[in-house]
């Protein structure tokens, strides 16, 4: 039940983080989440789409280096305390997260998170041991 | 004003003089250099198979350039003109690639530079009276042992401190009463701007002199260096191919630098033509040791512009002066007072996977020293998606760079396809150094 993040490294130039959110956005891409690293000299984008394959594809014809990661989609009760109750069982079964971040939108009351885990299938047992809705590609497809 | 000198008969001997003990000693130094595969095949192909062969000092002429290329090619000890027994220290300089530079001396070769290093620094008017921090690195780089012993064979009092450490460099400099500086001048200047903020105070220091080399500098710099610490900043040249330092040295005149020609046959030819260029013209500096037994060198190209003086000079001294050094007929960088050719960081990038065709070499001031900065393009197929691999990779390729050409360059990453192609003639060096 992972998902695909794809992860662009953009150099630290003025107007490349536009073009290539403008290269999706002609191609009919849709960002669903979005995150980026930065560091001094160059960020790194990292993005949930709906078509992954074919952003892929046209993010590398223009000449974007891009790669794929997987990564992990939860429903979190979007009420004070409900990050915080995920991550509790995370943390009790020693589950390293590397990063975090946030969908735009939601297909419920829930909020969405993306989660990047050291260890992507010890975190799925834990999260569905525990009863913790993980997102499937298709549900993302369908935000 | 009295004029020191530390071998007077020497330092002022006639030009007729001067000439016989040089073809003396280039007869000496040819029968040495015959031991060496190398020249025994260079020299008996211009006819020459003994010292003695060459009658006049224009027989030089016969005898073809050496070249560092030829160094590299004869890496390690093609060039090298008696046993290893009889060497006592080896040291080395960059090359154009990872096969550095290594010269080698027996004891009489040590001591006869360290004698000239000692002439050059009396001739400043520095005295063994004089407390001298030597803040040049020590070790394989020639700069610093070579003015260490000298400094001590004239009895001064010698503190090895070496580069860098701008803190300690100024608690040496106030607790002993440091009075004689031997440093690049882009970092003397650094030490002044760090000065206050460190608690120190110029006026507090006991500085007379400081002998600035190793990188060129302007007589702007110099003068600021003299303001700046009301000193006497005297230039000094030479390069570990030549010994090293001690070769050619500002008198107490400060008007460009003896070279002791009684060690060395300086020469200045057109960098194109080879033709030997006359005296006041700029050409690419051309020299013969005279002295070193252990590993002869005729006719090297410096690749250093300059032009020589034969105006007699105030101080007395018959030996020419050799001007300042304007440039470089090589593509070699001169970063912090280190000798860097732009192959040798294209050597150690290119090595990388992860790093992709296309690389530009940046040098500029942070403040007055030098900043080396290598920006490189990222191989894609390499990139997993992770910022936190791409911080690893400029940490190895500053880390291999550091290893290789001992300075810590800033690495920058960059696409593909964004930074000059190889093909072609692009320009993979942008020096925005501006002088101060």
């Amino acid at each position: 039940m992972k998902i695909t993040q794809i992860s662009i490294f953009l150099e630290n130039r003025k107007g490349r983080l536009f073009e290539a959110c403008s290269l999706l956005g002609s191609n009919g891409i849709n960002i669903r989440a979005l995150t980026i690293a930065e560091t001094e000299d160059f960020g790194v984008l990292r993005i949930v789409v709906d078509k992954t394959d074919d952003a892929v594809k046209c993010l590398r014809e223009n000449n974007f280096v891009a790669n794929i990661t997987d990564v992990v989609a939860v429903e979190v009760s979007d009420k004070p305390g409900g990050l915080a109750s995920v991550l509790k069982k995370l943390s009790e079964n020693n589950i390293n997260i590397e990063y975090m971040y946030g969908f735009m939108e939601k297909f419920s009351d829930n909020a969405l998170l993306v989660f990047r885990f050291e260890d992507v299938n010890a975190a799925q047992k834990v999260l569905t041991n525990n009863n913790i809705k993980i997102v499937t590609k298709d549900e993302i497809k369908g935000l | 004003m009295e004029i020191p000198y530390f071998y007077r008969e020497i330092e002022t001997a006639p030009r007729a003089q001067i000439e016989k003990i040089q073809l003396q000693r280039l007869q000496e130094i040819i029968d040495c250099a015959l031991q060496t595969p190398f020249y025994k095949r260079r020299l008996t192909k211009v006819g020459i198979n003994c010292g003695k062969d060459l009658t006049t000092l224009e027989d030089l002429k016969k005898i073809p350039f050496t070249t560092k290329d030829d160094l590299r090619q004869n890496f390690p000890t093609g060039m090298l003109a008696t046993s290893m027994s009889n060497v006592v220290r080896i040291h080395s300089s960059s090359g154009t690639t990872g096969v550095p530079t290594v010269i080698y001396f027996t004891a009489d070769d040590l001591e006869k530079w360290t004698n000239l290093i000692t002439r050059s620094i009396v001739a400043t008017g520095a005295t063994k009276d004089d407390i001298f921090q030597n803040m040049m690195t020590y070790g394989l780089f020639t700069g610093g042992l070579g003015l260490h012993y000298g400094a001590e064979k004239l009895g001064m009092t010698v503190i090895p401190i070496g580069g860098g450490n701008t803190a300690r460099q100024l608690q040496f400099m106030q607790d002993f009463k440091t009075t004689v500086l031997h440093v690049t001048p882009s970092y003397l200047l650094h030490i002044h701007s760090k000065l206050e903020e460190l608690g120190f105070s110029v006026d507090k220091l006991s500085l007379k002199k400081a002998f600035i080399g190793s990188e060129p500098h302007s007589e702007r710099a110099r003068k600021k260096i003299e303001e700046l610490y009301h000193i006497d900043a005297y230039n000094s040249y030479g390069l570990s191919e030549m010994n090293g330092p001690g070769m050619a040295f500002e008198c107490v005149y400060k008007d460009n630098m003896h070279i002791w020609e009684d060690a060395y046959i300086p020469e200045v030819i057109d960098p194109a033509t080879g033709e030997v260029l006359p005296d006041g013209q700029e050409g690419e500096f051309i020299a013969t040791n005279l002295i070193r037994k252990a590993m002869p060198l005729l006719r090297y190209r410096t690749r250093d512009l300059t032009h020589l003086i034969a105006e007699p000079c105030r101080c007395g001294r018959t030996h020419r002066r050799l001007s300042r050094i304007v440039g470089r007929t090589d593509d070699m960088l001169i970063i912090n007072g280190v000798n860097v050719f732009p192959s040798q960081i294209e050597e150690v990038i290119m090595k990388i996977p992860e790093v992709g065709t296309n690389y530009l070499i940046q040098v500029e001031k942070a403040g007055a020293l030098d900043k080396l900065i290598v920006k490189v393009e990222i191989y894609s197929k390499m990139f997993l998606g992770e910022a936190k691999q791409l911080d690893m990779l400029k940490g190895k390729i500053r880390d291999r760079l550091r290893a290789s050409i001992t300075i810590n360059a800033n690495i920058e990453l960059h696409e593909p396809g964004t930074l000059p192609a190889s093909e072609g003639k692009a320009k993979r060096v942008v020096d925005i150094r501006t002088e101060m």
